[in-house]
């Protein structure tokens, strides 16, 4: 696991993503990648998904990066990761590259590039195996464009396009399970992470890396602007997501479920919702909706948890928690 | 010289085999579909040795052909018609960001109607790509342009996609009498592709694919306009010395029997050899006619062109593809080319979704007879 000393300066004492770059303040994207790029040990090159993060980062002349970054469209990092790592392997076959120059593939997208658009060419890559690691930063709507509904979207909650009214009450619909279906593909490594709980997200990209095939993270990360909460306030209210249950910290290695963070209480969902303008126009039968859905998912996983289990002697859990 | 009996299909998976890319990543669609299973064959019988990456789609295809190229890795994929439709917006990128991928396009009709057959609507969606476009216009040609291709795609001044369209069936399908060239006479004439800078370079980063407002966009587009005018030499080059190992000749423009001739058919593809052999017969009839065959459609030759038709009277353009509610593509550029010249221009579209287009049909083009004529609608 990093320490935190090197989540903020990479080994060559550097910062694989600088300063200077134009997220908005309280945005949460810049932690998880500085966390996941401070993990890997590894030569890294970034594949980016158009979107905040590469918008952000990259007006030409300048760019925040000292890593390697690759950006070429919205729906397909995934897919130019692919060529990325085939190319690595031919490479090394044919010895134009150092035998002993592991370079990570690494990609970032947000829940767009993933769970909608992006879906197509991430289910492909994962279905041939290649050896590279997929992040979703996952801020629950299309927020580079105005703050558009995407399937990552949670029920009830207002965006431009699922607006709350008269008669509108946000998104009608559930958001779509996109570590689930990561997890249909057989892949060695997926896990559900949040920019908050820095040493697990850390840990989980260690595992993440060392896999001889594909690995997808989903992180929970804040968007004050589509949240509509005070940037001051975003890692409480990671927390709160993590502690309410709404969004579980687990990983699935091999197709076994395990939590690697089990909160001590649950902590009412109200303490997720209500800092957020998004939540704001919600009843509290809708809120009850929300509630009892996240009970039903926290049951599910459980048993997922449970039939996962090995005689072999394990930690349960990586962390025991109640920050709330 | 030994001679194989293959279809273009075929041929293009040989010279894939020979050149030996790093890295296809590749999806199946009708007409392709021969070069990319030809290829697979080759590599699994160990005499290609690329990674093959069968992708779930070809926006997926030219996806990971950027990925690979820019790391390093010498590239090739086909398509065609809906496959290179669905790939057009990455086809834009891969010139963007000057990645010398080389693609054969096994040119087939744009849907709707889903149709299989040949037409160069396909070709015609990613003109304006800024990737190079080479028309074959027969199995051997297909061959040697993905030969020439690599090394114009790759060169330093130019850096570019390039796209070896060959007419689907008519070409992809049809088995003829093929030269290849030895394994070792390709490998040496391809050479070793060699990146400036590659994207696995960890020690000295890159930001590749930035964003560019509009202080800066243009300026891009400008400079991948100029390689796009540079390759036209680099073609030109690299034919001459595919001249010295083959004795096959390659240029912008060929002009058949063009000196002294009166009327001119301009075209691109397949159908040039079909007309060929009817300005032979017209000739021996004393018709002074004569035939243009564009291949470098993109960039456009045209300075070769005025001087291929110095002294003609008529241009006669056949489009295989329509540009509805304007002027076809191939007749728009020629007519942007000759304007102030007193040439007299005319043209038809022809052969949409494989709608033959036979020798007594190229002798009413030049006889002017076309009232009524089967092959027009």
């Amino acid at each position: 696991m990093a320490r935190l000393k090197t989540l903020v300066r990479n080994q060559r004492g550097e910062q694989p993503l600088r300063g200077g770059h134009a997220l908005c303040q309280g945005c949460g994207i810049p932690m998880v990648v500085r966390i996941v790029l401070s993990t890997i040990t590894r030569p890294t090159v970034v594949v980016n998904a158009t979107g905040c993060l590469e918008v952000a980062t990259t007006r030409y002349p300048t760019t925040a990066w000292n890593v390697p970054w690759l950006h070429v469209a919205f729906e397909n990092t995934a897919a130019v990761a692919s060529g990325v790592e085939a190319a690595q392997r031919a490479l090394r076959r044919r010895q134009a590259l150092p035998s002993d120059e592991d370079v990570a593939v690494v990609c970032f997208a947000g829940d767009g590039g993933t769970y909608d658009i992006g879906m197509q060419a991430l289910s492909g890559a994962l279905e041939r195996g290649h050896r590279f690691l997929f992040v979703c930063y996952d801020n629950e709507a299309y927020m580079n464009t105005g703050i558009q509904r995407s399937g990552a979207t949670p029920f009830g909650a207002a965006t431009t396009t699922s607006q709350a009214g008269a008669t509108g009450w946000g998104k009608a619909q559930r958001r779509k399970d996109m570590t689930a279906i990561a997890v249909a593909h057989h892949v060695p490594y997926v896990a559900q992470a949040c920019g908050s709980y820095w040493d697990d997200l850390s840990r989980k990209v260690e595992r993440a890396v060392e896999c001889d095939g594909p690995a997808f993270l989903n992180v929970l990360t804040d968007c004050p602007v589509g949240w509509g909460h005070e940037p001051r306030l975003a890692p409480q209210l990671l927390e709160a997501a993590v502690e309410s249950r709404f969004w579980p910290l687990y990983e699935v290695v091999d197709g076994r479920y395990r939590l690697t963070y089990r909160p001590r209480r649950a902590v009412d969902v109200e303490a997720w919702l209500r800092p957020q303008k998004r939540f704001a126009h919600l009843t509290p039968a809708l809120v009850n909706k929300i509630r009892n859905q996240i009970d039903a998912d926290w049951t599910e996983l459980l048993a997922r948890v449970d039939s996962s289990r090995t005689d072999e002697k394990g930690p349960d859990c990586d962390f025991i928690g109640g920050r709330l | 010289m030994s001679l194989r009996l293959l279809t273009g299909g075929e041929a293009v998976a040989h010279a894939m085999r020979q050149i030996d890319p790093d890295v296809v990543p590749a999806y199946p669609i009708t007409p392709q579909t021969p070069i990319i299973q030809g290829y697979a064959k080759f590599v699994a019988d160990g005499l290609a040795h690329g990674e093959l990456i069968d992708v779930e789609s070809e926006h997926s295809a030219m996806s990971a052909a950027i990925g690979a190229a820019l790391a390093g890795a010498r590239t090739m994929t086909a398509t065609s018609s809906q496959g290179l439709a669905l790939m057009t917006e990455v086809v834009y990128l891969a010139a963007s960001l000057r990645a010398p991928i080389v693609m054969a396009v096994g040119n087939r009709a744009l849907s709707g109607p889903i149709n299989i057959h040949c037409d160069h609507s396909d070709a015609m969606l990613v003109r304006d790509s800024g990737c190079i476009q080479l028309f074959a216009e027969n199995a051997q040609q297909a061959y040697d342009l993905m030969l020439i291709a690599p090394r114009v795609a790759e060169h330093h001044d130019v850096l570019l996609p390039v796209l070896v369209c060959l007419d689907g069936f008519t070409i992809t399908h049809s088995a003829e009498a093929i030269e290849l060239l030895r394994d070792d006479v390709v490998r040496r004439f391809v050479g070793e592709y060699v990146l400036p800078h590659s994207v696995l370079d960890a020690h000295s980063p890159v930001s590749r694919g930035p964003f560019a407002m509009p202080d800066t966009y243009f300026e891009f587009r400008v400079q991948q306009a100029q390689a796009l005018e540079r390759s036209l030499a680099v073609f030109q080059h690299v034919a001459a010395e595919f001249y010295e190992v083959t004795q096959r000749r390659y240029a912008p423009v060929e002009a058949y029997r063009c000196d002294d001739a009166e009327r001119i058919v301009a075209v691109l593809g397949s159908t040039a050899g079909t007309i060929k052999d009817v300005v032979d017969e017209l000739r021996e009839e004393g018709e002074r006619v004569g035939l243009v065959e564009i291949t470098t459609f993109r960039p456009f030759p045209h300075a070769a062109l005025a001087v291929a038709i110095d002294g003609a009277d008529e241009l006669i353009v056949l489009d295989r593809a329509d540009s509805p509610g304007g002027t076809p593509p191939l007749r728009a550029e020629i007519a942007g080319s000759l304007y102030g010249s007193d040439v007299r221009l005319s043209g038809h579209v022809y052969g949409l979704g494989g709608r033959d287009f036979h020798p007594e049909d190229a002798r009413q083009l030049f006889a002017r007879e076309r009232e009524g004529a089967a092959w027009l609608v």
